[in-house]
């Protein structure tokens, strides 16, 4: 499938949408479908302060756990509580099925960051 | 699973039926198997609700027979063999002089002295190796055959199971009380078709030749599709059977648990005058085990998984040893040996659960058990 334009995405299959200095992250198609049904979503709280390449959560599939990686730096300003009782929304709408909105510390974070057409090529891989 | 495999990963006769179906593949105990078609949870309420279809082939086969062949099973096996009769089969445990588990298995009674033995697929080379070690010294000169090669094993579970084997073989199914099996052919090719499974359903193992495989099969895919079967993987396979609180080799049993730890008392032979193990066990039995393997709920919105730290008012009494979210009973449940004193159910535990503590509770098991209809 194709990967949005608007997006920008991580080599450990995050996407983020850019907005002013807040990002919106997720979990990209290629990523839900390696991990299989997911049942669960840890998210971190309103607040929380998030490093560029470092777990700031986890999601478990029935048959493993993957760790989430923030694309960029930042404050946790929105968590998308809507997956607590609906994680299955991952696997069926990933670029709706958001988790965390940050406040980018450093916008420069995002400069390291993929267009959909590195990170397709990533998958190509 | 046990074996760290460096060689070659080996392929079920089944195997480009697999691809062919989209399978996700991923090495299990040395094998390319697949783990998933469409989704486990699919799979799994699949199972539950119509009917799945697997691939069991990877699993081995021991046989054993002639003079003195049911003295060699009774030496190495826990439960007691001599209770079979010609057609019927036992869950047994391949124990160690310790009482522990070499492997588990069941004992097929294929003949009056010709047993059938399947193994778990990543100990067939180490079970091989003690069969013929230990049948030998109990009866010399007994012969012990690896077929494993030789059989492809496809399960059909779920509450269809039988109406869909039905209309592919002549056989009378409804007469297959559950841990029989019989003989006769499934889609033109002989074979034989047990009432046994891994997944808490009712449901059939056929065991055909390993180049008939691809064939029945396809005809059981195609007779189940009506009824609402589907190809399911070893993910599906292990959430169904956590479910059923069935044993796992290498995760909730091996060589440091004995038969009595796994709370797997029905399958020791009480009355056996001698086998592997028999003193240890008897031990144990008289002075009761100090550890259990015991069923637990996570209340917490989490997942306990394989390796997890367990707690009991702080302190470390154990690790788990399967955990999973189920997909029908919608709850995150999992096995544990813990102290024998905290495995009643209602004991509060905690687990460890990368660094969080999640509150779990000892339930009684199986966690799932079927309604008995007709059968």
């Amino acid at each position: 499938m194709a990967y949005p334009t608007n997006l920008k995405y991580t080599k450990d299959h995050e996407w983020i949408r850019l907005e002013g200095d807040i990002g919106t992250v997720g979990i990209t198609d290629f990523a839900q479908q390696q991990l299989g049904d997911v049942v669960y979503v840890e998210l971190p709280e309103v607040g929380a302060t998030l490093t560029a390449g470092q777990v700031f959560g986890s999601i478990e599939s029935v048959k493993a756990v993957s760790e989430l990686f923030a694309p960029v730096g930042g404050e946790v300003v929105e968590v998308n509580a809507t997956l607590k009782d609906k994680p299955e929304a991952v696997n069926q709408q990933p670029l709706e099925a958001w988790m965390v909105k940050v406040k980018l510390s450093s916008p420069a974070d995002a400069g390291a960051l993929m267009d959909a057409g590195e990170y397709e090529a990533l998958l190509a891989k | 699973m046990t074996d760290q495999a460096s060689a070659p990963l080996k392929k079920t006769s089944l195997h480009a039926s697999h691809v062919a179906l989209g399978a996700r593949m991923v090495p299990f105990g040395g094998w390319d198997m697949p783990v998933e078609y469409t989704g486990i949870t699919a799979e799994h309420l699949a199972v539950r609700t119509a009917a799945g279809l697997f691939d069991v082939s990877h699993m081995g086969e021991v046989e054993i027979a002639g003079a003195g062949a049911l003295e060699a099973v009774q030496h190495i096996t826990s439960n007691d063999a001599s209770k079979l009769q010609v057609g019927q089969i036992q869950y047994s445990g391949l124990t160690t002089p310790a009482g522990t588990f070499v492997d588990d298995l069941l004992v097929y009674r294929l003949g009056p002295s010709h047993y059938l033995l399947v193994i778990n697929a990543g100990n067939i080379d180490k079970d091989v190796d003690w069969i013929t070690a230990r049948t030998t010294e109990a009866v010399p000169g007994v012969a012990v055959v690896n077929s494993s090669d030789r059989y492809a094993l496809i399960a059909v579970q779920g509450p269809r199971a039988q109406d869909i084997l039905q209309t592919l073989t002549a056989i009378d199914l409804a007469g297959i009380k559950y841990y029989w099996f019989a003989h006769g052919e499934v889609a033109g090719m002989r074979g034989t078709v047990s009432r046994t499974g891994y997944t808490g359903e009712d449901g059939f193992e056929v065991m055909v030749p390993a180049a008939m495989g691809p064939r029945v099969w396809d005809a059981l895919a195609g007779a189940g599709k009506p009824f609402g079967l589907v190809p399911a993987g070893l993910g599906a396979r292990d959430t169904l059977r956590l479910e059923a609180s069935m044993r796992l080799y290498g995760n909730d049993i091996d060589e440091a648990t004995t038969v009595l730890e796994a709370d797997l008392g029905w399958i020791v032979g009480w009355n056996k005058p001698a086998f592997l193990g028999r003193d240890v066990l008897h031990e144990q039995k008289a002075a009761g085990v100090s550890k259990i393997l015991a069923g637990f709920e996570v209340v917490d919105r989490a997942i306990a998984r394989h390796g997890h730290a367990v707690l009991h008012e702080g302190k470390s009494v154990g690790v788990v040893t399967s955990g999973t979210q189920t997909p029908f009973l919608k709850k995150a449940i999992g096995m544990a040996y813990l102290p024998t004193a905290l495995a009643a159910p209602g004991t509060e535990l905690q687990i460890d659960i990368r660094g969080r503590q999640a509150r779990a509770v000892v339930v009684p098991m199986p966690f799932y058990k079927r309604e008995k209809t007709k059968k």
